[in-house]
């Protein structure tokens, strides 16, 4: 049996300690230690988007980050997104627009839009799809999914 | 009482609330929050992970395999290989299933699954793995169909005899079934052509490329019991090819299906799933197997590559006399590719007398084919689109003009023998002519393309039950995976036809195989159409007892009690003075309601579709750029408008990666050498541009509320209308998908050359 690290960091604003071998990654620790699924894997090799979460204010792939990495850090997943009951705008939208599908790639695409509107809150639509091009969806087509961004933006910038 | 199927109750002038209206998914706030449960997202308790051990080698007869050394590591609880699975008879339909789920005699393609690991973590899974020692004879290989077709190639199965050829003769092949669907007299039809044009084209696999990999979590109790959670389209047809090829009853197994993170056809076919609980058998804890994306490219689902020969005369005036088609399908390691959907539906949509198409499914060394979006037509009809683009051309006729001209209309007979009932293909190309993107100018270096396509739609066994509480909400169970929302539109579908707020129905449940009579998978196009009819009939006969009750409780016939709104009132006045009666009402005083209805359901209707798209082409590199997309296609009815459009705008952009970007590519070695979303490239955000549409809406009256499936047609004329489009931009026509850079510039380089 590996060596097992006991790691320490902040999720969704709640502190989480847990133990890991070496070679995991934060998506494994996420999903497997911490029970948060919400959170998914695609590919494992960082190409599809999938698994994003934001690692102290940064978007990342969390297949492509070792959990003892992750140490001492803030991580946010879809599951710290709605507050309460209340939806993020960029969920409402997705869900009213018909943005999700399936629903596989739907959190990777939240976490990577909110992450875009926190950089750039008035993104043009060719910003949106190139942002968004690390996130794979193979249902919709995009369209409803950019749409959804834009109108969040827009509602989020108060216009 | 004439059943729904004889009578669907289909009304042109009702007035619909709920039914044609856009209303939020009830599964979507679990997806927009991350509390869906996907196939990887279950865990139980001391479950194990599983890991499989596969093939390097594309051909090669397996001679031993010693897990010796892998049972001896610590943290390993079970090991299983081709000794653990019952024998089925090799060349049968259940010794394919077995031999797909693990080989047997021999490899047959790289990826294959050879043996598998259950340990209490994934680091002393994979350890164990490396620990298994496999003696392989490695054979000689072959990729391409047509070289499996040649004498003298490799053979996989050596008792394998092409079937549909008389006097075949008894030696070994690779060719496994030729069919035939032929009409009229094809040498006469061409003689009335003043053109004729004959041209072959090549389609290279690609994958589903669902975002989900294939996962499932089985349990084996020490009563024999199987409790399986899976992503599938097909649980209750996955578990009778459990119950086959591992020798348990039916009633010991029962699979629940989770979310499905995409599948496309993709997930109607067991992998993972009998070896986790072989695993979970010997292990005597949970087992889970996730596929890693290498496994999922290299393992399962890929789309048949083909080869197409596709001639086609026209009369001057732009009448079809005769079409003509020769076709080679890949099916993969193992039969199944429903190659056989191809020379049925590539013609059909116009109205052509004489018609002959043959086509062959031939095994090679790849991975076994699996169904996507309309399974087999995409790749031919893009031959067919493309020459009838070309006809156009050569007569000087607009190119929906002309489909508009040979369009087929109710009443025609197709290549496979049925009449078809009333269709919206006229209607269709009509409103693509009526687009403003039809009309709108292009820019430098751009082209446009049109191409139509048909799907058949499907339908077949389905089961569903409405269940009444006292408070009188309606609760749905269905036997349908919901592959994409469609479980919200058959609950919208049960609001309509109980006159109730859409809020006063739950989410449906999706049954878990011990819950329903068999169901047919999700797939063909058939779900919201076929689990719609069933809920419709469950619906109705909840009316039915509602107006029982009431007509007890009044002491009335029950011909003078109707039901509408949600209420029981009487026919008229001169019954007597009685107060309506709510759903709930009468649920709090007779009873509980609970409406079953199974049946095989028919009636489906096909679908058309056109699509109109704008290409701008780079002749420096050869890329290719999608400037505008519009899809029209009749839908019949669309029960959510958003969900619809959805269908159409996915269904395009995966035709996109198809037409654009998407092969496997192998290596001399029979190794495939793009098995990561990386080197295989999907279509992203940034490729694409919005995706119009228009949903056109000819109702199939053999649904209540006229709907014809809207999965499949999206994806039919996709590849034709870029090639066609990509012809106008460039000015030779590819013949060979996918268009990628390398091979547009290699057109266009000896279109320039062969120039003055």
């Amino acid at each position: 049996m590996a060596t097992r690290a006991q790691v320490t960091v902040t999720v969704n604003g709640e502190l989480r300690q847990f133990p890991c071998e070496p070679q995991q990654t934060l998506l494994d620790v996420l999903r497997d230690e911490l029970q948060l699924t919400g959170t998914k894997e695609g590919c494992a090799t960082g190409d599809c988007g999938a698994c994003s979460v934001i690692l102290d204010g940064r978007l990342v792939d969390s297949c492509l980050v070792l959990a003892v990495e992750a140490q001492g850090k803030k991580v946010e997943t879809i599951e710290g997104m709605a507050k309460g009951q209340q939806l993020h705008p960029l969920q409402r939208h997705i869900l009213e627009q018909n943005g999700s599908q399936c629903g596989i790639c739907t959190p990777g695409f939240l976490i990577a839009a909110r992450a875009l509107l926190e950089r750039n809150p008035d993104p043009t639509e060719t910003e949106v799809r190139y942002w968004l091009a690390g996130n794979l969806c193979r249902c919709t087509g995009y369209d409803k999914i950019i749409r959804s961004v834009l109108a969040a933006a827009k509602e989020m910038r108060g216009a | 009482m004439a059943s729904i199927l004889e009578e669907s109750g289909f009304d042109p002038h009702k007035k619909l609330k709920v039914v044609g209206t856009s209303p939020v998914k009830l599964d979507g706030f679990d997806k927009v929050t991350g509390r869906a449960k996907f196939g990887a997202d279950l865990a139980l308790p001391g479950m194990l992970v599983g890991k499989i051990l596969r093939s390097p080698h594309p051909h090669a007869i397996l001679k031993s395999i010693d897990t010796s050394r892998a049972e001896a590591l610590p943290g390993v609880m079970a090991v299983v290989t081709r000794d653990d699975l019952p024998d089925q008879i090799q060349g049968s339909g259940d010794g394919d299933l077995t031999r797909n789920v693990m080989a047997r005699e021999k490899v047959l393609y790289d990826g294959h699954a050879v043996a598998a690991v259950a340990a209490t973590s994934e680091s002393i899974a994979k350890e164990a793995l490396k620990l298994i020692r496999v003696e392989y004879h490695k054979l000689p290989h072959v990729i391409d169909p047509v070289e499996a077709m040649r004498p003298g190639a490799p053979i996989l199965h050596e008792y394998l005899r092409t079937e549909g050829i008389k006097g075949a003769g008894d030696k070994p092949t690779n060719v496994v079934e030729r069919q035939e669907f032929a009409m009229g007299n094809i040498q006469a039809g061409f003689k009335q052509a003043d053109v004729v044009i004959e041209r072959e084209f090549k389609t290279n696999p690609i994958h589903q490329g669902y975002i989900e990999p294939q996962a499932c979590v089985a349990n084996y109790s020490e009563a024999g019991r199987v409790e399986l959670w899976c992503c599938t389209q097909a649980h209750f047809g996955m578990r009778d090819n459990l119950s086959v090829i591992l020798n348990i009853p039916k009633e010991r197994i029962c699979i629940t299906a989770s979310e499905l993170g995409g599948a496309f056809g993709g997930k109607t076919i067991m992998y993972a799933e009998p070896v986790a609980i072989l695993l979970s058998r010997k292990a005597k804890r949970p087992v889970r197997i996730v596929l890693t994306r290498s496994e999922v490219f290299r393992a399962t689902g890929p789309v048949s590559g083909t080869h197409s020969r596709i001639k086609m005369g026209i009369t001057r005036s732009g009448k079809f006399t005769a079409a003509e088609a020769e076709m080679v399908f890949q099916t993969g390691a193992f039969t199944g590719s429903m190659y056989y959907n191809a020379p049925q539906c590539m013609f059909t949509r116009y109205d052509l007398q004489n018609v002959k198409a043959v086509a062959y499914e031939v095994v090679s060394n790849r991975p076994k084919v699996n169904a996507f979006r309309a399974p087999g037509v995409p790749p031919v009809v893009f031959g067919v689109e493309s020459v009838v683009d070309e006809l156009a051309q050569a007569i000087g006729m607009d190119p929906i003009d002309l489909r508009l001209k040979n369009a087929a209309t109710e009443g025609y007979v197709t290549v496979y023998g049925e009449a078809l009932g009333p269709i919206g293909f006229v209607q269709t190309l009509e409103a693509a002519k009526n687009t403003e993107h039809y009309r709108a100018p292009l820019g430098p270096n751009q082209g446009r393309g049109v191409a139509a396509g048909f799907w058949w739609n499907r339908a077949g066994d389905t089961s569903g039950r409405l269940d009444i509480a006292a408070d009188g909400s309606v609760h749905l169970t269905l036997g349908t995976i919901d592959i994409a929302g469609t479980r919200s539109s058959i609950s919208m579908m049960a609001a309509e036809e109980l006159g109730i707020p859409l809020d006063r129905v739950s989410a449906p449940a999706i049954a878990n195989t011990d819950q329903l009579s068999y169901n047919r998978l999700t797939a063909g196009s058939r779900v919201t159409f076929s689990s719609g009819v069933i809920v419709v009939d469950a619906a109705r006969k909840a009316i039915a007892e509602m107006r029982r009750r009431a007509a007890g409780i009044w002491h009335v016939s029950e011909e003078d009690v109707v039901y509408a709104d949600g209420f029981c009132r009487v026919a008229k006045p001169s019954v007597g003075n009685f107060m309506p009666l709510s759903i709930a009402d009468i649920v709090k005083q007779g009873g509980p309601i609970s409406c079953e209805s199974a049946m095989v359901v028919t009636g489906a209707g096909p679908g058309f579709g056109l699509h109109i798209v704008d290409v701008e082409a780079d002749k420096e590199t050869g890329a290719v750029k999608i400037v505008r997309y519009t899809v029209v296609e009749d839908a019949g009815k669309a029960i959510n408008r958003r969900q619809v459009e959805g269908q159409y705008q996915g269904g395009a952009a995966q035709g996109t990666g198809w037409a654009l970007n998407e092969e496997y590519i192998y290596g001399e070695d029979g190794r495939l050498q793009n098995a990561s979303f990386l080197d295989y490239r999907m279509p992203v955000a940034s490729d694409l541009p919005m995706i119009d549409t228009v949903i056109v809406e000819v109702p199939n009256p053999k649904h209540p509320y006229g709907l014809r499936g809207v999965g499949e047609v999206p994806v039919v004329p996709t590849l034709a209308a870029i090639a066609n489009a990509v012809t106008k931009a460039i000015g030779v026509r590819p013949r060979e998908l996918p268009m990628s850079p390398p091979r547009l510039l290699k057109l266009i380089e000896a279109a320039g050359k062969g120039k003055p």
